[in-house]
């Protein structure tokens, strides 16, 4: 399916939507609350079969986190880009999709290690690289004088 | 937290033994550390551990400018340091939509393709050790110096050669390049049979290897597996054909798939991958245009803001970059999406149920580099 | 190699000088050719130099000739363990419990940048340890990133020099300070 194509799809499925425009990929930005039925459809539904989760990260842009995941099909090869906005910085979270991608699972704690955003139903929250009291390295807004030499 | 997932275990039945493999372990290629839960000799249940090198490289990007992160990707992934360098270059390179010369697309494709061979035979050469035959040891390490001399007269070192840049090459290759690709490859082709039946017609590996941790392809889907792995159990994931780059679109060779996707299977694929680089090598040696070795490109490299994502097939698998720019010469966010990560937590679904012996056997198949697990 | 080919042939004259008893410098003698004549290594690779220490050992740059026979898995049977990669915050505690699990007499080796001070993630990098000897005493460094199969070679030649000056029995030198 094309870009145009997806894009109705899209909006069939869910109005409301907000689509970025003049992008490598045909992207999509997602309310939080609705993430994970979004997902759900798009991997199943026979016209789309997103089947493989090609990268799940966050951007940290100051006041708000943006979970960005590219999703690919292994059928039909065409590829989106789905971000959702999370605009709470003490406690960010949003749905977990592990039980939806199986490699989501070890992804989504690379972020709560890095980021610290926390994945709600997740099996097995815990950090993966860091030490369980070490702050969260990737935000904007981290130091560590005693490790970190800056340049 | 980790005392509640020992607890799980030892409650849920009372023969369970825990043991650990690593971090610091002859064969697991790496500091990776494995909690294997055994009863008797076999496998319960295995976990993971990495970030015992995790050196923060991402962090670090954001505040280096463009060709400075490439000699950081180049320690990501080392056996396949050229497909890693190359992986940024594109990115930056469609981000400013330069077009490179021709020569440099050829030679960026022909120094991937023999990167993917000494790869290949450094993995075959560890696979066979970690089964107990030394002699690949010798044999492996023997060829892969004959590229290492070829990159040595082009570019000066063996291992890491960070000669890719935006734009094109550091510097040009050496008159000789030619010729001594098209001996080795003379030499390649008698030796690989030699080395593929010392394996595959012993008893001891094919016992070994054959029917053990078949990964199906919806696992392999599931999990993100993809490379020589994922082709194993029949998933055709191969970046080269899918959304070609380079100088791949202009040579013809044929992607290695197997459906078995046992441990063997595995084994083949990369065998099999070796005769189709010597093929690529061939069609593209003697026939590298005339040229410059690299597109003017301005002294400080600034990528306009936006998002910009790049893949391309390393020896292991689909190496993704990802770049988040605001207008300056560093990045706002860069993220790797790294082939062994997804790999990797494909064992503790494989390995249940059979020997401690065979987790060693899976995780020398599956092929994997520590610090790319773990940038 | 001739004494002439080999850098910094000071310190070891400095740590050569003796005045002692004939009967135990001989015995210093044939025990320090002994050790130094045939040091096993500890399999300890983290990342990419790794690959160089193995190539090493492989057929072109054999150092099986200089005694270093074969690699042992245990650090209960090692001589001397060659800190080959990068070490971080976590990896640190499991290095320094290497070191202690072997026996004297025991030696260090640090090989690339990495572990000589942090190497090229020396800036900026919040998990990186800045030299393994901030962890524990190391005998040699062997610059490079990564050091040539020669280099390593080099490093070991140079180990063999230093354990041939040893006073296990005799008096050792004051060294100024």
């Amino acid at each position: 399916m094309d870009q145009a194509a997806l894009k109705q799809h899209f909006e069939e499925i869910l109005p409301g939507l907000t689509f970025p425009e003049n992008k490598q990929y045909p992207e999509v930005i997602v309310p939080v609350d609705k993430l994970r039925a979004f997902c759900d459809h798009l991997k199943n539904s026979q016209e789309l079969l997103f089947d493989y989760l090609m990268c799940l990260t966050a951007v940290d842009w100051n006041d708000h986190f943006m979970v960005v995941y590219h999703l690919s099909s292994t059928i039909y090869h065409h590829t989106v880009v789905v971000k959702t906005r999370i605009g709470n910085r003490e406690n960010p979270a949003v749905d977990t999709l592990s039980d939806i991608w199986k490699t989501a699972e070890f992804h989504e704690r690379e972020v709560y290690d890095l980021f610290g955003i926390s994945f709600i139903n997740h099996p097995d929250m815990k950090r993966l690289f860091l030490e369980d009291d070490y702050g969260f390295p990737l935000r904007k807004d981290f130091t560590d004088e005693s490790r970190m030499i800056v340049k | 937290m980790q005392d509640e997932v020992v607890k799980n275990i030892i409650l849920g039945e009372d023969d369970n033994y825990i043991i650990n493999v690593g971090p610091q372990h002859p064969s697991t290629h790496g500091v990776l550390r494995f909690e294997v839960s055994l009863q008797g000799e076999t496998i319960k249940k295995v976990i993971p551990h990495c970030g015992y090198i995790h050196r923060g490289i991402e962090k670090m990007s954001e505040r280096l400018t463009y060709p400075q992160i490439i000699h950081l990707t180049d320690r990501m992934d080392y056996l396949s340091a050229h497909m890693n360098n190359e992986a940024v270059c594109l990115c930056v390179e469609k981000a400013l939509e330069v077009e490179v010369p021709e020569r440099v697309l050829y030679i960026r494709t022909i120094l991937n393709e023999l990167n993917r061979i000494a790869s290949h035979q450094l993995w075959w050469c560890a696979m066979g050790m970690d089964l107990g035959a030394l002699t690949t040891f010798f044999y492996g390490l023997r060829d892969r110096e004959k590229i290492l001399d070829i990159f040595e007269e082009s570019f000066g070192t063996r291992l890491i050669q960070s000669v890719n840049t935006p734009g094109g090459l550091m510097q040009d290759i050496h008159p000789g390049f030619q010729k001594r690709i098209t001996e080795f490859i003379k030499y390649f082709r008698k030796k690989l049979p030699e080395y593929d039946q010392l394996l595959t017609g012993n008893v001891i590996f094919r016992e070994r290897t054959e029917g053990i941790a078949i990964m199906t392809r919806e696992d392999a889907v599931q999990y993100g597996v993809t490379g020589p792995s994922g082709r194993a159990s029949g998933l055709s994931c191969d970046i080269r054909k899918i959304a070609p780059y380079g100088a791949y679109p202009r040579v013809s060779f044929k992607e290695v798939l197997r459906t078995e996707g046992d441990t063997l299977a595995r084994y083949k694929v990369r065998i099999e991958e070796m005769y189709e680089s010597m093929k690529i090598l061939e069609q593209l040696t003697d026939n590298i245009p005339l040229g410059d070795y690299t597109a003017k490109m301005k002294a400080v490299i600034r990528l306009p803001a936006g998002e910009f994502y790049q893949r391309v097939e390393t020896a292991r698998g689909e190496l993704g970059v990802y770049i988040v720019s605001d207008g300056n010469k560093t990045p706002y966010r860069i993220k790797f999406r790294a082939p062994n990560f997804s790999n990797l937590f494909v064992i503790s679904k494989l390995a249940v149920g059979y020997k401690i012996a065979d987790l060693i056997a899976i995780s020398g198949s599956l092929d994997l580099v520590i610090p790319d697990i773990d940038r | 190699m001739d004494y002439e080919d080999f850098k910094d042939n000071e310190t070891l004259e400095l740590l050569k000088k003796s005045g002692g008893n004939i009967l135990l410098s001989t015995i210093d003698n044939i025990i320090n050719w002994g050790r130094s004549n045939s040091i096993w290594p500890l399999t300890f690779a983290t990342s990419c130099c790794g690959i160089e220490m193995m190539a090493a050992g492989a057929p072109r740059h054999d150092f099986a000739r200089f005694g270093v026979e074969v690699y042992r898995a245990s650090p209960r049977q090692a001589d001397v363990i060659v800190v080959a990669g990068t070490i971080v915050y976590k990896m640190a505690p499991v290095l320094k419990r290497l070191y202690d699990q072997m026996p004297d007499p025991k030696y260090v080796i640090a090989m690339g940048a990495c572990a000589i001070s942090g190497g090229p993630f020396y800036y900026n990098s919040y998990s990186v340890v800045r030299g393994v000897d901030q962890i524990i005493p190391v005998d040699v460094f062997i610059p490079g990133c990564p050091p040539r199969p020669e280099a390593l070679i080099y490093g070991i030649l140079q180990l063999q020099r230093k354990i041939k000056s040893e006073h296990n029995l005799s008096k050792s030198p004051k060294l100024p300070v």
